[in-house]
């Protein structure tokens, strides 16, 4: 279902492999050898990605300044190759949709190996993952899990929308996104929230889990939060559909 | 030009009490990842001509680099380097540490002292990067060239004008991921350079 839109996207593999240290000094000056089942070379001292442990840089940390930078670069360009504010948060949108994609499976991979036990060298050991199968389930794991991942911290709010005429709306509340922290938008397009970057990451989340759907990124500031974003999240009628039929049939 | 330094040096003692204990971090995943989406997103719009991906790449880091240069200041609260070779030494063990965390080993230094390189054990940029398999791209992109042009603006604003390009990268299949550094002259006062 998602598949075309994430063609581009360079391989960032879910693969792990047991530890390996990399603090081997020793900087070998040897011919490449050809090795692997793909046509890629692989470096002969094996520092691939695939000899690496997956959770190597679950806590590690990095300059928030170096983030502000990329992330400044990243809509600086953009900016240049669209037309008009929903362009720009379209492309900006579909540059973080496959992160969601994949961070998808990262989230799930992590929450089985914490649950087994951490010593494990290989995630087959563990149970298999479960899936949301319910909405409320999925938002949690985004409001919760992923937010965590990507910020440090759980979203600030979560709702569902009032309004009889669209039951399937959902909103995720970030007080002060850190994306748009170091973004200074012009007056003139002050509609303009470029944590559509980040709408695009829970799209991409929602998607891989088969729940289609629509998010976007809203500028809601209060006297409080002036930064404050809202992601609203629009599902399909598909997902609406099968959520009736589960939730009479008692599924969690 | 000299004014400036002076000002960026005041700046740095102002700033530097608070900020050198405490650098804001983020998780390193984000920085991974974000930074993923834009080489993917460049390798896209340029229909993975890697050539032009490089060289937009190294743009992109140019652009950050005059500006991050500062904050290094800011942050480092070091002074005027007396020679290339400290600043290499500054470049890798204090720059490289403050902003990505690392720190290259630098080496193989030319006779002169102008040229010398940056080995990267560990390039936060590139964790779980694997290049497309298309039998160009492990020949063609830098995936890290951003790194290039990050260190030519922010030298060029501190009086350097350099050269940087990598000649290896593990997710080229070689064994080090090295960038070459080479001196090119240093600035007397003029104008800064419009950003590209």
């Amino acid at each position: 279902m998602a598949a075309p839109r994430h063609s581009a996207m360079l391989s960032i593999s879910n693969a792990s492999t047991p530890q390996s240290t990399s603090s081997d000094k020793t900087q070998v000056q040897q011919p490449q050898s050809p090795a692997g089942t793909s046509g890629l070379r692989v470096p002969s001292n094996r520092k691939t990605i695939y000899d690496r442990h997956l959770n190597r840089s679950r806590n590690a940390e990095l300059s928030r300044a170096s983030f502000a930078y990329l992330f400044g670069e990243m809509v600086s360009y953009a900016q240049r190759r669209v037309t008009g504010i929903q362009d720009l948060e379209k492309r900006l949108n579909e540059q973080g949709y496959p992160l969601g994609l994949r961070l998808l499976d990262l989230l799930f991979y992590r929450a089985t190996s914490t649950s087994s036990s951490a010593l494990s060298s290989s995630s087959t050991s563990s149970s298999p993952p479960n899936r949301p199968l319910r909405i409320l389930t999925l938002l949690h794991l985004i409001h919760g899990p992923l937010w965590r991942l990507l910020f440090q911290r759980s979203a600030d709010a979560l709702e569902h929308s009032v309004s009889p005429d669209t039951p399937n709306e959902y909103m995720i509340t970030d007080n002060e996104p850190l994306v748009n922290t170091y973004i200074s938008v012009p007056r003139e397009m002050s509609m303009l929230n470029c944590a559509a970057f980040v709408a695009g990451i829970i799209e991409g989340v929602c998607d891989g889990c088969g729940f289609e759907a629509k998010v976007s990124a809203h500028n809601q500031p209060t006297e409080m939060w002036p930064s404050r974003t809202v992601f609203l999240v629009r599902f399909g009628d598909s997902v609406m559909e099968r959520e009736k039929v589960l939730e009479r049939a008692g599924v969690k | 030009m000299n004014s400036r330094r002076v000002i960026l040096t005041v700046r740095s003692n102002l700033v530097s009490r608070n900020d050198r204990t405490r650098i804001d971090k983020v998780n390193a995943e984000l920085v991974t990842l974000t930074y993923g989406t834009i080489v993917a997103q460049l390798c896209q719009d340029y229909d993975s001509d890697y050539q032009e991906v490089n060289k937009q790449l190294d743009k992109m880091g140019y652009n950050i680099g005059m500006r991050l240069i500062e904050d290094f200041l800011a942050k480092s609260g070091v002074g005027r380097c007396a020679n290339f070779r400290e600043t290499a030494d500054m470049v890798a063990k204090v720059g490289f540490k403050i902003f990505l965390n690392v720190a290259p080993t630098v080496t193989n230094w030319t006779s002169d002292n102008n040229q010398f390189s940056l080995i990267f054990e560990d390039n936060p940029l590139a964790d779980f990067v694997e290049l497309p398999d298309d039998g160009r791209a492990q020949d063609e992109l830098w995936f890290s060239n951003i790194l290039c042009g990050v260190l030519r603006g922010a030298l060029e604003m501190v009086q350097m004008q350099i050269e940087a390009h990598f000649v290896s990268d593990v997710l080229r299949g070689d064994d080090t991921t090295e960038m070459r550094v080479s001196l090119v002259r240093y600035i007397e006062d003029e104008m800064p350079p419009e950003e590209e």
